[in-house]
């Protein structure tokens, strides 16, 4: 035989060893290492997502305050993209060709698959859309794909409603429903009823080839997930009543509130400066929402549950309330009043009026004396300051003050009702009383109260004692809203006090400090407010509620540095209430005059009006 | 006379080889369905799609086959320096009067279709390889005979490197494998080896650092050999080659090869990640071939070849079909195979009484191996990739009548063994 036969072992040897050094790293790939297969469904599985409609929220009386409205992003394949005429698509779309070229370029050097379908231009205009669509053909590798944008046909609300935008990536990291793109409500009743209102989700899982054509649905859709639709909400806002007190509230500073007192309904919120709630949609809020940020009258505050205000003299009524209760004053109580209330070396001054004053009279009138008197008696009814002041706190909070109720939007005060480890800390533990913190008897000092807080004691008063938590959502499509607003809370004052205080409030409107919001026949009882600003002019505050039996609507205005409360917030309230219960305003000149008046700091502008369009 | 020697020659073939051979060639069509597979044309017979032209390829490439084996035994040596030169012809004519493909002028046109003469020079070559070393009067051990062998190689090799057809010319280098068997040398395929390992950490590591590192395994032989001034000038002498080379490579990397060659070589060796360039396909090819699994997706599932994740999937990469349908099982049974043709190559070599039908056994083992090595190797990212087709597997009608005439010239040699006294 030949000489080298043998080799024919080398060689052979060379062979099975190749061969399995080859299965050796085959079954690496494909048993042990998983990243190959993930890879694969990464190539070939689209996730196609199926966006459910959001809810559209109507106000009490079946009115459209949001819907969804389609829009349109002209979508990009880049690889797609052959010979076509740039200029054309420059002048439709009015880009220059350069943008033109650098954004199909900056598309193409992603890492994704040129193949992958990009925004090219989001929210193209109707008559874009038009012109487009009609020449669609010449421009392969481009398509039109709708989606849906928040659309506010009557542009108002825009506190209570909130808006929408793009999740953040420390969203999708806390939520994993969340991916990149998707909307969620930021704000309002957008984020508060956010679940409801998005519905779910579908998801199409669909095969793609190489040049992302769809193939087919994956394992004949055994993972697939059909969409949800967003749930409809009825909001307890009365959207002609609310956009009348937008109006009137016009370059003015404040908010109003407006409850339902059998309801604890809000049948309007309203914080000013407001503003078109379309500015932030889709990619105008992009342009909008830093000037709005940056503008220093703080259009996007919403001043109706976030601001603390003192209440000024409508307080007086929280304290005439807990004088009876606590028994040291009842109605024939009478206190003296020469210009103020007189303490030592300290004087809360008055403005003149006939003296004793009785405690209905008092509430007329808005006798400081009365009330700093009746509020030293409530503390001084107990051994120690301290004490007596935890009574008094007590019955404060249980008029919705000084906490949270909460209401259904996810923005909401507290409040300030000061606690004795406050007063400790600042004037020292028992070296304060009564006089120390007099000012709390007229609603001044540390007392902070939001708007909404003070509709809600008003609506206590004219419940006479009771109140639900305050809500802007009625009804919830195939649901319930939340036992939080179906709840009936009651304060720690008796029924019976209410009367007088009722009675005064009555008066008031007929022969007191808010004459000018009386309606007619309807009985109004009412109580102003001027609430001094150490930064600048008073406030002007008023609350009231109407008709005085059984009433239906109870409201609180607030207009910062407007001066007294009679003046301004006075004949908004009242005109307001004649809106809603009349729903027609016969009183023309004041209207006029409200609507007219320009109450915002000199320097300030109101920027979020030139953004407008 | 004809008749009674065709009856023998049907006798005497070796039904293993071809029975291994059909098996192959099947697999390979049902695999190129279904890597091209197209709803709109389910037929597998339709010839307007790849499949069905393989088909084609796989009927004329049988009756090549019958053709070859009524041929008389005699013909092939007699012929064999003949049918070297004219291929060597074809292929001189093909730089000039080439038809391009992908960059390669290595095409010719023929009526309606092009063939590829490098394939084809392979079987002209082995059959020359066979004719120089089987003559009585030829000496292996002579420096000169070695020289002539592997010139008879190198010639065709170097003209298809002019074509752009590099790695066509790759494949000549397994003929070292036939002469090895022949009496090369064994140090001459560990010095090949070593220069393999040599030039991959060339390129991964810092020249100088590597000359170092070489001056201290030098050191360290001296452990192993006893430290005499013979010795000395050997390791010194081995030393002194390897950092020339290492130098050399080097050289040669940055200022010779090609810039998408460079490209190919970095990818491989994980010095650059180009997945959208020249590491865009052998990374879809192993993620093809990785979601397999361990029994595969199932015939007709596979979504990476199907959905044309594969460039060349019906061709070079149709491997990627194999792994991703039919899985580590599927992979294994093919390789199995091959392995097996591989085997019975060399056993059938082996009992070859004619040295010229023994060479040309081998050169066609040797021949199918490299094919196999760099095929499934650059598929699963192992080897760079470079452009040959996996042998009876591939879509193609040059390869498959190739691969066909190699396989074919061999069995008809084998049936003859008993006629042959020498």
């Amino acid at each position: 035989m030949n000489l080298f036969s043998d080799r024919k072992y080398v060689i052979s040897a060379i062979f099975i060893t190749l061969v399995s050094i080859f299965l050796i790293r085959i079954f690496y790939i494909q048993v042990l290492d998983n990243s190959y297969k993930l890879a694969a469904n990464d190539n070939a599985l689209r996730h196609k997502i199926e966006y459910p409609e959001r809810g559209v929220i109507y106000d009490r009386n079946g009115k459209i305050l949001v819907y969804n409205e389609a829009a349109y992003d002209l979508m990009v394949i880049p690889k797609r993209v052959k010979k076509i005429d740039t200029l054309d698509l420059c002048k439709i779309l009015e880009i220059t060709k350069e943008e033109f070229i650098t954004r199909l370029k900056k598309l193409k050097a992603q890492k994704f698959s040129s193949f992958r379908p990009e925004i090219f231009e989001n929210e193209i205009s109707l008559e874009t859309y038009a012109t487009l669509q009609e020449k669609m053909m010449k421009f392969p590798g481009f398509f039109v794909q709708a989606r849906t944008l928040r659309k506010y046909p009557l542009k108002t609300a825009p506190h209570a409603l909130g808006y929408v935008g793009e999740v953040d990536k420390k969203l999708m990291e806390s939520n994993p429903y969340y991916r990149m793109g998707d909307n969620i409500g930021l704000s309002g009743v957008e984020k508060s009823y956010e679940i409801p209102l998005r519905g779910q989700r579908g998801v199409k899982i669909v095969m793609v080839d190489v040049y992302n054509r769809e193939k087919g649905s994956f394992e004949d859709g055994r993972y697939d997930t059909a969409s949800v639709l967003g749930r409809s909400l009825t909001s307890s806002i009365d959207a002609d009543l609310q956009e009348y007190g937008e109006k009137l509230m016009q370059n003015k500073i404040g908010a109003v509130v407006a409850i339902e007192p059998a309801t604890g309904e809000i049948l309007a919120m309203l914080s000013s400066p407001t503003y078109d709630p379309n500015l932030l949609v889709g990619r105008l809020k992009k342009k909008n929402y830093p000037i709005m940020v940056m503008d220093t009258t703080k259009p996007l505050y919403n001043r109706a549950t976030m601001a603390k205000y003192p209440p000024g003299s409508t307080f007086k009524l929280v304290n005439a309330l807990i004088g009876q209760q606590e028994g040291v004053i009842n109605e024939s109580t009478l206190f003296s009043c020469s210009r103020g209330f007189h303490f030592g070396g300290l004087t809360v001054g008055c403005h003149p009026h006939a003296s004793p004053v009785n405690l209905k009279f008092s509430i007329t009138t808005s006798c400081n004396s009365y009330y700093c008197n009746t509020f030293k008696n409530i503390l001084q009814k107990y051994p120690k300051t301290a004490i007596g002041f935890k009574v008094w706190r007590d019955h404060v909070m249980s008029f919705g003050l000084g906490k949270k109720f909460p209401v259904d939007l996810p923005q909401e005060s507290s409040g300030n009702v000061p606690t004795i480890k406050y007063y400790d800390k600042y004037h020292g533990a028992g070296r304060w009383n009564a006089i120390t913190v007099i000012s709390l008897a007229i609603g001044q000092g540390e007392m902070g109260v939001t708007p909404l807080q003070m509709a809600n004691f008003c609506t206590v008063i004219a419940n006479r004692g009771w109140y639900y938590a305050p809500h802007v959502i009625k009804k919830v499509e195939g649901g319930k809203i939340d036992t939080t607003y179906t709840k009936k809370r009651y304060t720690t004052v008796g029924r019976a006090y209410f009367d007088p205080v009722v009675e005064g409030m009555r008066n008031v409107v007929i022969a007191g400090t808010g004459r000018i919001a009386q309606l007619d026949s309807l009985t109004v009882c009412g109580k102003t407010g001027t609430a001094q600003n150490p930064h600048g002019k008073d406030h002007s505050i008023f609350i009231c509620f109407a008709p005085m039996d059984k009433p239906k609507i109870a409201l609180a205005v607030y207009v910062e540095n407007a001066g007294f409360g009679a003046t301004w917030a006075a004949p908004i309230a009242s005109l307001m209430m004649e809106k809603y219960l009349r729903r027609e305003v016969k009183r023309p000149e004041m209207e006029k005059r409200i609507m007219d008046a320009n109450l915002l700091p000199k320097k300030s502008d109101w920027i979020a009006k030139k953004t407008k369009g | 006379m004809a008749n009674r020697s065709s009856e023998a020659v049907l006798q005497n073939i070796d039904w293993v080889l071809v029975l291994l051979y059909l098996v192959l060639v099947t697999m390979g069509w049902f695999n190129i369905y279904a890597a091209v597979y197209n709803e709109e044309y389910k037929s597998i017979f339709d010839t307007s799609q790849s499949y069905g032209m393989q088909l084609v390829w796989i009927v004329t490439s049988l009756f090549i086959a019958f053709a070859i084996l009524v041929i008389d035994g005699e013909f092939f040596p007699k012929f064999a320096y003949v049918l070297y030169g004219a291929f060597i012809f074809l292929l001189i004519v093909v730089i000039f009067a080439g038809v391009e493909v992908k960059g390669s002028k290595s095409w010719i046109g023929v009526g309606g279709f092009r063939i590829q003469p490098a394939e084809f020079a392979k079987f002209a070559t082995n059959l020359a390889i066979a004719k120089y070393l089987s003559n009585i009067n030829i000496k292996f051990e002579k420096l000169s005979t070695k020289l002539i062998a592997a010139a008879l190689f190198a010639v065709p090799a170097l003209i298809i490197i002019l074509q752009n057809e590099t790695g066509s010319a790759l494949v000549y280098a397994s003929f070292i494998l036939v002469l090895y068997r022949e009496g090369l040398s064994g140090n001459i395929l560990v010095m090949g080896l070593v220069m393999v390992l040599l030039f991959i950490a060339a390129l991964l590591v810092d020249e100088g650092v590597l000359s170092i590192i070489l001056a201290v395994i030098a050191g360290c032989s001296f452990f192993f050999i006893r430290f005499k001034l013979n010795n000395a000038l050997i390791v010194g002498g081995i030393l002194l080659a390897s950092v020339a080379f290492v130098y050399t490579v080097d050289y040669a990397f940055v200022n010779v090869l090609e810039p998408h060659q460079k490209k190919r070589i970095n990818v491989l060796l994980g010095k650059e990640v180009d997945l959208k360039g020249a590491g865009y396909n052998v990374n879809q090819s192993m993620i093809a071939i990785g979601s397999g699994g361990l029994i595969g997706k199932g015939y007709l599932n596979g979504t990476q070849t199907k959905y044309n994740y594969v460039p060349e999937q019906s061709t070079d990469f149709i491997f990627c079909t194999v792994g991703e349908e039919w899985g580590f099982v599927g992979s294994t049974i093919v390789l199995g195979l091959f392995v097996l043709l591989l085997l019975r190559l060399i056993f059938l070599a082996e009992r070859q009484r004619s040295t010229f039908s023994r060479i040309y056994g081998y050169g066609l083992a040797s021949i199918i191996f490299f094919h196999l090595a760099i095929n499934i190797g650059m598929t699963i990212g192992l080897a760079p990739v470079v452009g040959i087709p996996l042998p009876f597997f591939s879509y193609g009608g040059s390869s498959l009548w190739s691969f066909t005439i190699l396989t074919f010239i061999f069995v008809r040699l084998d049936a003859y063994r008993f006629q042959i006294l020498r």
